[in-house]
């Protein structure tokens, strides 16, 4: 199995739906001879031209509007949004248009466009270029939402993504991008709206996603020293959540936290909060814990350590709930 | 921005300049010197270097036709805001004025040719073969739009300002990816896309970004805007210092205004629009210079805002009148057709009574229809509850019954 980072899966996936299909099509900023700011469409100008990786103007808006546009004609745009904070110029698209050609149709035009997303925290960057703003689109209905963790979901999930006859909203972990990991080109893990339970474990159920999911394994391998069995569930959909696994793990171990580097205030860590309480409640050895980035802005870069959530934060939210 | 001196509205020996005209002095059919004009208020037929080409081919016969479109659109519309009045609609969007504008550009449109609709487009959906009864379901609350826009190459309408100059663009974009732009003309293989939106959008940032996007593409796009001077209660002084036309130079491509009350005009203009774009020399901006003879909508009092001289001085230049003038004094057409139209008007507008009266209320799992391809479990599990829940009551109703 070739060993890929985060951005070199996404781009083979890339390249994979490329192949497979003549109407998928890449555009965004930077992403032809650049190959984007993260480099995870290098080289795909060069081998599939002009017309099929779009150099665009720099207007969000008209990167979703056109791929709408496109859609309608028969394409399968994928779209790539430079950083999580400069994609609400195209917010308006993607609530007004792309959510709802389909149900304003009554299916007769389908969106079949994938919008990526890197997001979260975690490099030193400038306002606007760290940000989780996931549940704004989970919010939406219309769209989907998948976030994924690790190479070989990358690999698989962008491919699957862009397979979808719906709109998806496509997080990717930035601050993972080069990190590296086999993958298995053969078939895919899993179905794309799946949650995946890495890691089982018995005593306390970790619920994460995105960039978190590597932070959530490495509090599971700590806490075992400490002789504290974690089982880690990798949510990857959003929207719609598969809270099957979770329900199922939370029954065996009454305890539950949820981890994001997003606010909390009406969030995907609420909306599992919520959802557990309800399926679970007499399973419940303790209330559902999160731990989250705070309710505030995105804190300048010097303070981000302390905005996001930490291996040491998991693991006390996870002793809270123990000792509850 | 200049005085008004050296004009008098109303007068027609004077002519107000492009800038009185975006200034709010608005009581003309004279929108500037560049107006392209075939047919004038008057109903006479005037030659035009540039555009007399496009209308070579409209003989009395075609003429009636476009006649014939107009009269019942209005009486469609009329019919709308006639039901919405009686109860039977939510509200109603009227066209009242735009209908030259609407059916010029409307037949202009090939049958391969796709066209974006804001949400006043009720000329041009009928020129598209949409049923005016297919339109009313959006106005009384029982769809968001019924026809198939890719069998009717007319989408749904826009309800959202601005939206569609992106969204047709980016369809025009596909036209030039598929090949179906430029090179040989051999009937059908060629396209172009026309966006329809009104004097307001063009200060949304999504008709400026369809702009640079449809020029940076060569995309095959006529941005057809018709100028009915208000957004809803905004004069067009409040959207731009220019007239919209002479936008286009700063985005490179050229733009045309035309007489929007002038039907053979506005198909000229618009054909000429059209062609250049499938010749692959878009996009193209034309303003068709009309008003708004009615409110913004039927919730909408135009009475607060602007003044009834203005609308008295625009009904002088109405664009059914104009045509119907010509016929009779240029073709000779007899009575008898005029009233033949009358009377199939008001046969369309009996339809569209009783087909609006008679339409059901859609059931409620219309609600969950096609939100998806493939529902979410969620809101599968949501609309299960729900239709439960709602058939727990199904005895009481049924013995109230």
């Amino acid at each position: 199995m070739p060993q890929m980072t985060i951005a070199k899966a996404l781009g083979e996936g890339l390249r994979a739906a490329m192949d497979k299909d003549p109407k998928v099509l890449i555009m965004g900023e930077d992403v032809g001879k650049l190959g984007g700011v993260f480099r995870v469409t290098d080289g795909l100008q060069k081998d599939f031209g002009e017309q099929r990786v779009l150099d665009t103007p720099l207007s969000e808006s008209g990167i979703i509007g056109t791929a709408v546009g496109l859609a309608i004609r028969g394409y399968r745009p994928v779209c790539e949004i430079q950083f999580d904070g400069f994609v609400f110029p195209g917010y308006d698209q993607i609530v007004s248009q792309l959510a709802k050609v389909r149900f304003r149709s009554q299916g007769k035009v389908p969106m079949p466009v994938v919008v990526r997303i890197p997001f979260g925290g975690g490099i030193g960057a400038v306002e606007h270029h760290s940000e989780s703003p996931e549940s704004l689109f989970a919010h939406v209905a219309g769209l989907k939402v998948v976030a994924c963790s690790n190479a070989e979901d990358a690999y698989w999930m962008i491919q699957q993504a862009i397979e979808t006859d719906d709109p998806v909203i496509f997080f990717e972990p930035k601050r993972r991008y080069w990190e590296k990991a086999e993958v298995s080109v053969a078939q895919p893990p899993a179905p794309l709206f799946s949650s995946r339970v890495l890691r089982p474990g018995g005593q306390v159920t970790v619920a994460c996603y995105g960039p978190l999911v590597k932070t959530c394994l490495e509090a599971a391998t700590a806490a075992e020293a400490e002789g504290l069995d974690l089982e880690v569930i990798d949510l990857r959909a959003l929207s719609p959540l598969d809270l099957g696994p979770v329900f199922e793990s939370v029954r065996r171990t009454g305890h539950l936290v949820v981890v994001s580097e997003a606010p909390s205030e009406s969030s995907v860590t609420a909306e599992v909060a919520a959802r557990v309480q309800q399926e679970c409640f007499f399973s419940l050895e303790a209330p559902v814990l999160r731990v989250t980035g705070f309710d505030t802005p995105y804190p300048p870069a010097k303070c981000e350590e302390d905005f996001l959530p930490d291996l040491d934060r998991v693991l006390d939210a996870v002793d809270r709930s123990l000792a509850w | 921005m200049s005085d008004p001196q050296g004009w008098i509205p109303g007068d027609p020996r004077s002519r107000p300049t492009p800038e009185h005209i975006v200034t709010g002095l608005k009581g003309t059919d004279a929108g500037g010197e560049d107006l392209v004009q075939l047919l004038t208020p008057e109903g006479v037929r005037v030659p035009d270097e540039r555009f007399e080409s496009y209308a070579a081919d409209i003989d009395e016969a075609m003429l009636k036709d476009l006649y014939r479109d107009m009269v019942l659109v209005r009486r469609a519309d009329r019919e709308g805001n006639a039901l919405q009045r009686q109860g039977q609609l939510g509200i109603w969007v009227p066209l009242l004025g735009q209908e030259a504008a609407q059916i010029g550009a409307g037949r202009a449109l090939e049958p391969q040719d796709m066209a974006f609709p804001s949400y006043r487009e009720h000329g041009v959906a009928w020129c598209r073969g949409i049923d005016p009864t297919d339109l009313l379901g959006i106005f009384r609350g029982t769809d968001h739009g019924s026809w198939d826009p890719l069998e009717k190459r007319f989408h749904l309408y826009t309800i959202v300002i601005g939206n569609q100059c992106l969204n047709a663009t980016g369809y025009a974009m596909g036209q030039v990816f598929d090949s179906r732009v430029g090179g040989a003309d051999t009937g059908t293989t060629r396209e172009a896309t026309m966006c329809f939106f009104g004097d307001g959008a063009t200060s949304q940032g999504d008709v400026h970004e369809g702009f640079v996007w449809a020029a940076a593409y060569d995309a095959p796009v006529v941005f057809y805007c018709q100028n009915n001077q208000w957004a809803i209660s905004v004069p067009l002084e409040k959207q731009t210092r220019v007239p919209l036309y002479q936008r286009a130079r700063g985005y490179g491509f050229p733009g045309i205004r035309v007489d929007g009350n002038d039907v053979l005009a506005c198909l000229a203009v618009s054909r000429w629009a059209l062609a250049e774009c499938r010749s692959g020399n878009g996009p193209v901006l034309v303003e068709a210079f009309t008003y708004r003879m009615d409110s913004h909508t039927t919730s909408d009092d135009a009475s607060r805002y602007r003044l009834a001289d203005e609308v008295e001085l625009w009904k002088l230049k109405d664009p059914i009148e104009r045509v119907r003038v010509n016929l009779v004094r240029e073709h000779g057409v007899e009575p008898e057709f005029f009233a033949d139209v009358d009377a199939e008007a008001d046969a369309l507008a009996e339809r569209l009574r009783a087909f609006c009266r008679a339409m059901p209320d859609p059931s409620p799992d219309r609600i969950f229809s096609e939100v998806y391809a493939d529902l979410s479990p969620q809101v599968e599990a949501q609309k299960a509850e729900y239709l439960a829940y709602r058939e727990s009551f199904a005895e009481s109703i049924g013995s109230e019954a």
